[in-house]
């Protein structure tokens, strides 16, 4: 009777449940949430990237139509700075420079786009206005933006106790092994290369609504944010001082964040704030200028890399030198991004014996950076994957055959890097052979001769990459300088008639979890996909969570559902027992049973549905009540063991155009393991749009500061966001092999595209550049710098 | 203060503008029609694309008081009003073409206007191309293309349905 329960479980390709809303345009994002006698917020801003505030005079301002107050930190007295949620220590043990953050600016700004003030009004028009009107003595100063410029001698300095501009000298590894790895070498590899920064871009701009009841002191701010109870925990503790009881975050569909919503920022408290001053609500949107100099910004790192090799090709050793910017500011997690997340992926599918990495992060008069898409590990698997290219390159190796020989066996699992990490799982051979197969790199060359008939330079680029997601063990991270815990809370709540709520702390924003996870609902408990509404992103409805991020919803959300569940299964064992007057130990529950879910007596043919049990919990006439309570809802937090480890292969083919420098992606492979898969036709989705913007870093994406710290690029005419025909049709295939230490196997597939397509598409351009004799091409790989290469060297 | 009259799905609405006021910005602010949104301010990246007398236009950009008389459609009137959704949203369900749905309702509306222009059928490399105006973070582009392929059959009455274009 239940034919479709098993179209609608794990593997199935079932069609996303948010979708009706979206399209027909009645989701409901923050910037469409209105509060009755709602004011409006417009920040007024740093034009300079380095200046010293003399005054801030609002007297003309306050005057203007609308007008109901303007604030500047002269006035937000008693609230405290924004704090940073991971501290590192420095070689010598001390702890990093950590400067203050405040939610406007006081006395200095140190980047374009930093707060000085907010105006808050009847319409936003009135608030802008106003602003415009205030007038704001200050005296520029000289700034710093470059990473490596930054820790010059001569620097400006960004904060006045950051001497140096020095944020912390981290290191990792086993410098002595590396540097005899080094001594005994036959061939040593050098690369260098910036990783750009770029701005993550979600298409909805960032959003706060802050209401305040007077009657109950309860503050609610709905806001644009992957992960509300961290909100709320940050800025409810640290920045203005509310209970928890009295603070409800709530982050309803959220259009995208790739990392930027991930953090606490100044508007959310400023509205917060300013509402229960004003006892009105206050909105503040960004409008996308806004956005480029707002949101944290990602990647940035300065990068020298060295390999050792033996005379056949095995890696011997890695010594790594990356300076990592981490903008005016720390972000919530900038200053792990660049160590915890990237050093400690160096050893990628590699089994490299010894590896040495140091990081430097510097404070720069730019926008904060922190997480975006791969948040380290991309930054990680280009310098390796462009390093092992190199290498091939120059020692003479085939490019494939030395990737093969160096990988980490499969049969090495659990395999323990030099560089912390502990692998579970993974099969980079079958990924290597299913892409290499699937791209026909074997037919390349005649491509390659084909598009030289047209005139054309034809390149393909191979990556074979891991990264660790599903963050995190909240032990390891905790010792590691982490201030938060990482596990993730879910909550199965069985209502009477059978149908299913789930409270879950991960949080969706273009993800599809309204659907992933009823799917994992629909799998363990046999109870249809529509009959199941997942809720998530509110702080007054969900118990707690740690949200998205770090390809973690799945694998460490997704887990804690699955303990829950195991809790309803064994009550409703005990209930079903009760009701068949049956031993609990002899009563099996099947999801795909002949009521659905269906908890049988062994061996006999006495049934009943989980909808009886559930029915039986609420209306407990006759019940066990002297060993259960009644009810049919349990709430489970799961703490991860280890990281998940999703790696794989991806292969781009270019070609590029003689006459202009024009790369043109012509097609893209990636083979990925992601553990096991829930909905194939999401886990594809999420790949190419992890692609597309792991392309648009390779070819088009690059945040750029001019030298007195100007952002130039601070809108979308500026700044080239991949478009519709930038990019080629991209071939998605999974190779599973399961994640060892979840309940579900799984691994995670938010990030991988982002992560292992770089230094394919970098890979692909240096080898269509190869009758050029160059080495290297910095991304993005733009017209103008290919066409310098192919006609600077011809004439 | 000047006043603008004009149909939005289909409903006559007399609706008090300033002069700078958007087209967006009264269909959001003062129609409450949410559907329609606002990702960039400069005209590049289409969550704001709704249709004038059958045009796609970008309502970021268009002030309120040039629609005297217009009759501009929403991504709220696109369906049917029994709810039946037009082909094109039926195909971006079906192909995937969504995620976190910002962009959606600017891509539909363009991609709607793009298979009407072009009866006689459009390309991938022609579908990429008449996406030039909307931008997506989320997707790569690869199942919007698939699913307006598969819209335009249907649209154009070559397919049935869109499961029957989707096989």
């Amino acid at each position: 009777m239940n034919a479709v329960l098993p179209f609608e479980g794990i593997g199935a390709s079932v069609k996303r449940k948010e979708d009706l809303r979206f399209l027909s345009g009645r989701g409901q994002y923050v910037d469409d949430i209105n509060r009755p006698g709602q004011a409006h917020a417009w920040i007024l801003r740093s034009q300079y990237a380095h200046a010293r505030i003399n005054s801030i005079d609002t007297t003309a301002a306050s005057k203007m139509p609308g007008v109901v107050a303007i604030y500047t930190s002269a006035d937000m007295t008693g609230i405290g700075g924004i704090p940073c949620g991971w501290q590192i220590h420095n070689k010598d043990g001390t702890p990093m420079a950590e400067p203050k953050h405040p939610v406007l600016a006081e006395g200095k700004v140190r980047h374009v786009g930093d707060p000085i003030a907010v105006v808050i009004a009847e319409t936003r028009s009135q608030a802008r206005d106003a602003g415009e009107a205030i007038v704001l003595d200050v005296e520029p100063l000289p700034a710093v933006t470059g990473t490596t410029a930054a820790l010059a001698g001569a620097a400006p300095c960004v904060h006045d106790d950051v001497a140096g501009n020095l944020c912390y000298d981290w290191h990792i590894g086993d410098k002595a092994a590396t540097d005899a790895a080094f001594a005994k070498a036959a061939h040593h590899v050098v690369f260098e290369t910036t990783n750009n920064r770029l701005v993550p871009n979600a298409m909805e701009p960032r959003s706060a609504v802050g209401d305040y009841d007077t009657t109950t002191g309860e503050h609610t701010l709905f806001t644009t944010s992957q992960n509300p109870h961290v909100i709320r925990l940050l800025m409810g503790a640290f920045v203005l001082q509310i209970p928890e009881s009295k603070l409800r975050v709530v982050a309803p569909d959220v259009g995208g964040g790739f990392g930027s919503k991930i953090y606490h920022y100044a508007e959310e408290a400023i509205v917060t704030w300013a509402a229960a001053k004003l006892g009105r609500p206050v909105k503040w949107t960004a409008d996308r200028t806004e956005a480029f100099m707002s949101d944290a910004h990602g990647r940035d790192h300065v990068s020298r890399a060295e390999l050792a090799l033996d005379k056949d090709g095995t890696f011997l050793g890695l010594r790594v030198h990356t300076q990592a910017n981490m903008g005016a500011y720390l972000s919530t997690f900038a200053p792990c991004v660049p160590t915890y997340l990237y050093a400690t992926l160096l050893a990628g599918v590699y089994s490299t014996p010894a590896i040495y990495a140091e990081v430097q992060a510097v404070f720069t008069h730019t926008v904060p950076v922190d997480a975006y898409r791969g948040a380290g590990r991309p930054e990680a698997t280009y310098l390796l994957e462009r390093l092992v290219d190199v290498a091939a390159r120059q020692c003479g190796f085939d490019k494939v055959e030395l990737r093969r020989r160096n990988f980490i066996a499969t049969s090495a699992f659990p395999y323990q890097t030099p560089v912390a990490l502990e692998y579970d799982s993974g099969d980079y051979v079958s990924t290597l052979n299913q892409a290499l197969e699937t791209a026909d790199w074997a037919g390349f060359e005649a491509r390659r001769a084909e598009s030289a008939s047209r005139g054309k330079l034809r390149g393909i680029g191979i990556s074979t990459y891991l990264e660790a997601c599903g963050i995190a063990p909240s032990a390891v991270v905790g010792s590691l300088g982490a201030r938060a815990g990482l596990y993730e809370v879910g909550t199965i709540r069985v209502h009477p008639t059978g149908s299913i709520t789930v409270l879950t702390g991960a949080h969706s924003h273009g993800q599809g979890h309204e659907t992933t996870f009823a799917q994992l609902v629909c799998d363990k408990l046999g109870v249809p996909v529509a009959q199941v509404d997942i809720v998530h992103g509110d702080t007054g409805k969900v118990p707690f969570g740690m949200g998205t991020y770090g390809s973690r919803s799945l694998a460490v959300g997704g887990s804690a559902m699955d303990k829950a569940m195991d809790k309803i299964i064994a009550k409703g064992k005990r209930i079903a027992a009760h009701l068949m007057e049956a031993s609990v130990e002899d009563i099996e529950f099947d999801p795909r049973g002949e009521k659905g879910g269906t908890f049988r007596v062994a061996g006999t043919d006495r049934t009943k549905a989980l909808a009886e049990i559930s029915l039986a919990a609420y209306v407990p006439h006759n019940f066990p009540h002297d060993e259960l309570e009644p009810g049919l809802e349990e709430t489970a937090f799961y703490d991860p063991k280890n990281f998940t480890y999703p790696g794989g292969c991806h292969i781009a083919e270019v070609e590029i155009e003689r006459e202009t420098g024009q790369v043109h992606l012509l097609n893209f492979t990636a083979v990925d393991d992601v553990g096991r898969v829930v909905n194939p036709m999401i886990v594809e989705g999420q790949v190419q749009g992890g692609v597309a913007q792991g392309v648009g870093q390779a070819l088009l994406e690059n945040c750029v500061y001019d030298s007195s710290g100007q952002l130039i690029s601070a809108s979308m005419m500026d700044y080239a966001m991949p478009r519709a025909d930038d990019l080629a049709p991209v071939s998605v295939a999974t190779h599973t092999t399961l994640c060892t230490h979840n309940p579900l196997g799984v691994k995670g597939c938010g990030e991988v595209g982002a992560i292992g397509s770089p230094p394919a598409v970098i890979n692909a351009v240096v080898d269509a550049l190869r009758e050029f004799g160059v080495n290297h091409v910095e991304m993005p790989a733009t017209a103008p710098k290919i066409w310098s290469i192919i006609h600077g060297s011809t004439h | 203060m000047p006043q603008v009259t004009l149909s939005v799905n289909g409903k006559s609405h007399t609706v008090e503008i300033e002069g700078r006021t958007l087209l967006v910005e009264l269909l959001r602010e003062k129609l409450r029609l949410t559907g329609t949104h606002v990702g960039c301010d400069t005209s590049q990246c289409g969550a704001c694309v709704v249709h004038i007398d059958g045009e796609s236009v970008k309502a970021c950009t268009t002030l309120a008081a040039m629609c005297e008389g217009a009759s501009v459609t929403t991504i709220e009137g696109l369906a049917r009003p029994d709810g039946t959704l037009h082909p094109m949203q039926e195909a971006f369900r079906e192909y995937h073409a969504l995620q976190c749905g910002f962009c959606t309702p600017g891509m539909v509306m363009s991609a709607v206007d793009l298979v009407q222009k072009h009866p006689e059928g459009l390309s991938e490399a022609e579908i990429r191309e008449g996406l030039e105006g909307n931008l997506c973070r989320c997707t790569g582009y690869h199942n919007i293309v698939k699913a307006i392929a598969a819209a335009q059959d249907v649209m154009h009455g070559r397919r049935e349905t869109i499961a029957a274009a989707a096989q």
